[in-house]
Formats: C-alpha cells, sequence, structure tokens
C-alpha cells in the first residue's frame, strides 16, 4: 500500500477507528480555532493568544507532577488540561495586569511571560523525566501534538469545550464586534471592553487547550490566526469572516490529521500549520474580492484606461502622443494605425471622449458631492453611470454653456 | 450626588461668578469638579459644566487642553481622577440608552470588515440585544439614518472605500440610529470637506429642533459663533461658559489661547458683546 492509498484511506475515514478519530477531533479543533480566532485576529491579539498557548507548558508539568506523586499515572488528559488552563489563565492574567498596570507596553509584557514560562514548563520537564514513574514518555507530543493513540473520551473533550467556544461566539458576537471595531464607541454603550477582550482570550485559551494533544502548544497559535487572515481575503463582513475561518480550520485540521496519520512520523500539529497556510496562500493570491491577483490584474487594466482615454483626448486635440503603452493601447484598440494616424473609429472615440470630459466637468459642477460624481473615475463610459436623461439635461447645460460664450 | 446637582434654578453664585440658571435637576449633562490625569499631570482639571436642555454648545481651546479628554472622562471612557457627571440628573451607567457619542474618525481601523450598514446598525446594538438578529425593521431604521446625512446610496459599500467626510457621516448616522437625547461629538468637523461640514451641522440644528441636546469639541473658531449657541472655553481648567453671544469674547480668547491667537483672526470671529 503506497502513501498516497493509506491518504486516501485517512482523508474517507478508512484507516482505521483511531485515525478517524483524530481527523474527525481535528477538524472540531479548527473549526473552533478557526472561529474563535476571527475575534483575535479582529481585535489583533495574536501575540497574547501566542504568550497564552506557552503558559500551558508548565501546568501540563505540574498537572503530571501532582497527579503521580497521588498515585495516579500522571497522563489522565482532562487533568493535564486543566493543568494547563489554570497556568495559561495565570500567564494571562499576568499580561494583562502588567500592560494596564505598569509603564511596560503590551508586547514587553507578552515577551517576558511567554519565555518565562515557557522556560519553567521545560525545566519542569526535565524534572519529570529524572522522577521514577515510568509514563513520562509522551508529555513532550504536547510540544508539537501528535495523533498517536488519541481514546474516544479525549474526542469527546474537544468536542464539547468546542461547541462551548462556538456558543461564546455566538453569544459575544455583538460586544465583541464592538470592541473590535470602536472600543471607545463600545464603553459609551455599555460594553465592558476590558471583560469582553478578557472573552476573546478565553476563547483562544479554550482553544489552546483542546488543541494541546492534536497541534501542540508551540503552534496552535497559527489555528487561531492564519484561518481569519485567510478569510478576511474572501469577505468584507465580520459574521461570514466567523464563518470562513472556521470552515478553513476545520479543513486544514482533518487534511492535515489525515495526512499526519498516512505517514508515521509526520507530527501532526505541523502538518495541520501547513495546510492551512496552503489555504492562506490560495485566499492570497486567488480571492477576487482582495487577492494579489486580482489587485493586479485590476491595476493592469486601470493603467490601460487611463492610457486609452489619455492617448483619444491627445487624438482629439490634435497633440502628439509619445508614450509607448499610450500608442500601443490605441494601436491595439483599432484607434491608430501602425504609422501614428487616427483611423476613422479613432477619431470618432476621440470625439466622443473630449465630449465626455466636458459632460463630467458639467456634471461635477451640478452636484460634486452626489455619489455618482463622487465614485466616477472619469474612465468608465459616461453611459455606464448616467441615465440617458441625464445626459441628454447635460448636454443642453453645455449647448446653452457655448452660446452663452 | 444627586443633592448638589438637582440645585436650585435661581442664580447660583459659584467662587463668585454667576452661574446660568437655566441648569436644571434634570440637565442633560452635568459635570462636577472633574479631573482626568495622563500620568501626574492633569489633562483636564477640576471642572464644572452644565449642558441645558436643547442647546448646542462648542468645547473650545488649544491643542492639548483636554477638550476630547473632558468628554472621554464624562462617558467613563477613560479613567477619572475625581469628579462627579450625572446624566439628565442620574449617573451615566443609568442613562446609556439617553446618550450618543460620535468619536473621533481617526480612532478607528477603517479596513475593519464592515459595510456601512453594519456600522450604522452597531448604533441600535443596544435594541436589538444579544441574541436576536438584525432583522428587515433595523436595517430600514439604518438606511433612514443614513439618509439623514445623505450616505443612504452607500449603505453596501465597504468602509475601507469611503472618503474622512463620508466616514465622519457614517460615525454621524450610527448616533443617530441610537436616537438618543444627548449627542457628543469628538470633533465631527475635522479634516471633512464644506459639503460634508454642511450636511453634519444640518443634521444637528435638526436635532437641537427637536429638542435634543448636543456638545462639539471644536476647533475651528471662525465657525463658533454660527454652528453653536453656547460655547464653554477649556484649556486644562474651565475658563468661561455660556451663551455664544455673551460668553464667546476676544477676554475669553485671549485667557484660553494666550499669545497662540493672532490679533489678525479675532477681528473676523464675529465676537459677542461681553
Amino acid at each position: 500500500m503506497t502513501g498516497f492509498d493509506r491518504l486516501i484511506d485517512a482523508l474517507t475515514l478508512q484507516a482505521g477507528y483511531n485515525s478517524a478519530l483524530v481527523a474527525i477531533g481535528a477538524a472540531l479543533l479548527g473549526l473552533a480555532g478557526g472561529g474563535a480566532g476571527a475575534f483575535v485576529f479582529l481585535r489583533k491579539r495574536a501575540l497574547v493568544s501566542d504568550a497564552i498557548s506557552h503558559a500551558t507548558l508548565p501546568g501540563v508539568a505540574l498537572a503530571f507532577i501532582v497527579m503521580a506523586v497521588l498515585g495516579g499515572t500522571g497522563r489522565w488528559l482532562p487533568g493535564l488540561l486543566a493543568g494547563s488552563a489554570i497556568t495559561a489563565a495565570i500567564g494571562l492574567l499576568i499580561v494583562e495586569w502588567m500592560a494596564r498596570r505598569t509603564r511596560l507596553s503590551e508586547d514587553a509584557a507578552i515577551g517576558a511571560v511567554l519565555s518565562v514560562f515557557f522556560g519553567l514548563g521545560v525545566v519542569l520537564l526535565t524534572v519529570i523525566q529524572t522522577m521514577t514513574s515510568g509514563q513520562q514518555a509522551g508529555l513532550g507530543s504536547f510540544l508539537l501534538g501528535s495523533t498517536a493513540g488519541m481514546l474516544i473520551s479525549e474526542a469527546y473533550v474537544i468536542a464539547i469545550a468546542g461547541a462551548i467556544a462556538a456558543g461564546l461566539v455566538f453569544l459575544m458576537r455583538r460586544p465583541m464586534t464592538l470592541v473590535a471595531f470602536d472600543p471607545e464607541f463600545a464603553t459609551t454603550t455599555g460594553v465592558d471592553v476590558r471583560r469582553t477582550d478578557i472573552a476573546i482570550l478565553v476563547l483562544a485559551l479554550i482553544v489552546t487547550v483542546i488543541g494541546l494533544k492534536i497541534v501542540g502548544l508551540i503552534l496552535i497559535v497559527a489555528l487561531l490566526i492564519i484561518p481569519p487572515v485567510a478569510a478576511r481575503f474572501w469577505t468584507d463582513r465580520v459574521a461570514s469572516l466567523i464563518l470562513i475561518a472556521a470552515g478553513m480550520g476545520a479543513v486544514s485540521g482533518y487534511v492535515g490529521a489525515a495526512i499526519s496519520s498516512a505517514f508515521a512520523g509526520v507530527p501532526t500539529g505541523p502538518v495541520i500549520v501547513l495546510i492551512a497556510f496552503v489555504l492562506f496562500l490560495v485566499s492570497l493570491l486567488a480571492s477576487p474580492l482582495r487577492g494579489a491577483l486580482a489587485a493586479a490584474l485590476r491595476q493592469w487594466r486601470f493603467r490601460r484606461l487611463v492610457h486609452q482615454r489619455q492617448g483619444l483626448l491627445a487624438l482629439a486635440r490634435g497633440e502628439a502622443i509619445y508614450d509607448r503603452l499610450t500608442l500601443s493601447t490605441l494601436r491595439r484598440a483599432g484607434y491608430m494605425r501602425r504609422d501614428g494616424v487616427a483611423t476613422l473609429a479613432g477619431r470618432s472615440a476621440a470625439a466622443k471622449a473630449l465630449k465626455d470630459e466636458a459632460r463630467w466637468a458639467e456634471a461635477m459642477r451640478g452636484e460634486a458631492d452626489g455619489p455618482v460624481v463622487a465614485d466616477y473615475d472619469g474612465l468608465t463610459p459616461i453611459e455606464d453611470v448616467l441615465t440617458p436623461d441625464q445626459i441628454a439635461d447635460l448636454d443642453r447645460r453645455l449647448a446653452r454653456l457655448e452660446v452663452a460664450t | 450626588m444627586t443633592t448638589a446637582i438637582a440645585a436650585s434654578p435661581e442664580l447660583i453664585v459659584d467662587a463668585g461668578r454667576i452661574v446660568e440658571p437655566s441648569v436644571a435637576a434634570e440637565s442633560p449633562l452635568a459635570i462636577r469638579g472633574l479631573t482626568v490625569s495622563y500620568g501626574r499631570k492633569p489633562a483636564v482639571f477640576s471642572v464644572d459644566a452644565d449642558m441645558p436642555a436643547t442647546s448646542m454648545t462648542a468645547i473650545i481651546g488649544p491643542n492639548g487642553a483636554g477638550k476630547s479628554t473632558l468628554l472621554k472622562g464624562a462617558l467613563g471612557i477613560i479613567p477619572t481622577v475625581s469628579g462627579e457627571v450625572s446624566v439628565f440628573g442620574r449617573p451615566f451607567a443609568k442613562t446609556r440608552r439617553r446618550v450618543a457619542y460620535v468619536p473621533q474618525r481617526a480612532s478607528v481601523d477603517w479596513d475593519f470588515p464592515a459595510r456601512v450598514i453594519d456600522v450604522v446598525i452597531m448604533g441600535l446594538y443596544a435594541e436589538i440585544g444579544l441574541l436576536r438578529f438584525a432583522g428587515w425593521g433595523h436595517r430600514k431604521k439604518a438606511l433612514a439614518c443614513l439618509e439623514r446625512v445623505g450616505m443612504a446610496d452607500f449603505a453596501d459599500r465597504q468602509i475601507g472605500q469611503l472618503s474622512g467626510g463620508q466616514q465622519q457621516r457614517v460615525f454621524l448616522a450610527r448616533a443617530l440610529a441610537q436616537d438618543a437625547d444627548l449627542y457628543l461629538l469628538d470633533e465631527p468637523f475635522a479634516g471633512v470637506d464644506a459639503a460634508t461640514e454642511k450636511a453634519i451641522v444640518d443634521v444637528l440644528k435638526t436635532l437641537k429642533h427637536d429638542k435634543k441636546t448636543v456638545v462639539c469639541v471644536h476647533h475651528d473658531l471662525s465657525t463658533v459663533a454660527a454652528y453653536f449657541d453656547r460655547v464653554l472655553f477649556l484649556n486644562v481648567r474651565k475658563i468661561a461658559e455660556g451663551p455664544t453671544d455673551t460668553v464667546f469674547t476676544e477676554a475669553n480668547l485671549q485667557a484660553t489661547y494666550g499669545g497662540r491667537l493672532a490679533a489678525t483672526h479675532i477681528e473676523d470671529l464675529q465676537l459677542g458683546v461681553g
């Protein structure tokens, strides 16, 4: 069986019970991550969520030590997750407090908390390695995630926490939108900006904690940030941004987990993040709304339009044209022969361009502030923007002006 | 707190100055001893102010005088060191629904994923509540507010495509959607074109006509007399407050702006008789 066959099996949930469980769990995780991440992204708090995720490590290690000392196996997942949530929350509160109560800026507070908590976690992990308990192996997988040996109970934990995150997003969508767009206005309408910010970061915390097992704490922030950033290319509305981001997160999680289970030894977290990055790249390039290719195409068309109009006006006024792009544009449109003489079509188009310019100057005089005039680029054919009646009215006004002068 | 403010409507002699008699217990906005500080230097120090109902007040003063800070402190947007604020005779927390605030348009990121109509509907959030979806009725209401500022044709535009003047009008439409009784605007005329300025002034005058109260942080001295019936001179401390006719005088301008005001300008300002 080739790797490709195994991948197809994994993608169609045919690769065995555990792979299917992990793929579904990762999809749910991605769903929650993308949805919750939308507000983290809109409120520009990506770095804070990175501090939160790194602050989970000492919690995982401490929970393991406590459970091992109490005589348990030390690897009971809900216990480990609870421990990670506690230290992550402590880290979050310290960042909050430092940014609000001291003169330190938030990025300095983030840097301090992130590195100190992560360092503490690594030290505790080495302590665990010297402990007699033989079951410590595997805690390292919380760094980069793994799909090995997932239990149905663990999938339930992810599903329930993911549902809680989704419910929180739905309940708080208006205050969170307000705070992300205009915190001053939000305050005056009675929204508590600080509490809303904390709620956004609690969302990030929930996703981080349930993502520890599959994606790992180092890369989980990517699952919060990349999907909404990619989704932003496709939409100009918050509601659809949340849905698209959640969808992209789910796809990343599902496909990433499938690839990881098809090829033994490939860590899950990095693969999921890379899939999310591919979605981001496609969005960046291909989105018709804000994508780079669409923007380049619009820009190119616009240049041609500008050169064509400039060229036609020059023809109409009998001015010489030197610009190469202008010349080639006119030639390609059939307005000019190769020897530089205007064709019949060129002469009539030039006359029309001259007339449109005069019409627009008159329209601007009339109501410069009107939505149609304010938007007009001066290049689109005038018939596409104004009604025949409006054009006739402009022509009458122009005729009167000519008589007057 | 209310007892201090619910003073008799007769003349009150306050530290030797005569305070306007029109301040009733239900004053739309009454500020007492408000001090706001960034660090250890007060930006606004012990300011008293009373905005009578159905008035249009300009808060004027030089850069860094604390004009915006006064509004933000009064509305709890930034923490205050001392002072009391009452809105329609009650604490602001209990009268939020009667107040609409228009921040400086530069204070938000206009690349935010929202259409013009979405921003105006934000003014209806308190009415819609947390769980309900915004319905057709809300959209119609928001469109009517956009109509009043001349922006109805832009309802489905992305807000990032708007000019500065259009952004300001969208913010005003959002405040109109709140259907408040007291409107507080932070520099609504900053960096807008003449057409927008006229559109905004017309809306504000309609509000006054509808018995609403309007307070603007304002920086253009040449339009104070034409737009506003009251002025509040501020330079960290309150210099003077009252009807434009009597308070908008050269003496108060000099006291507020000091040497920063060119004498040649003063002649053009339609000063009050003082």
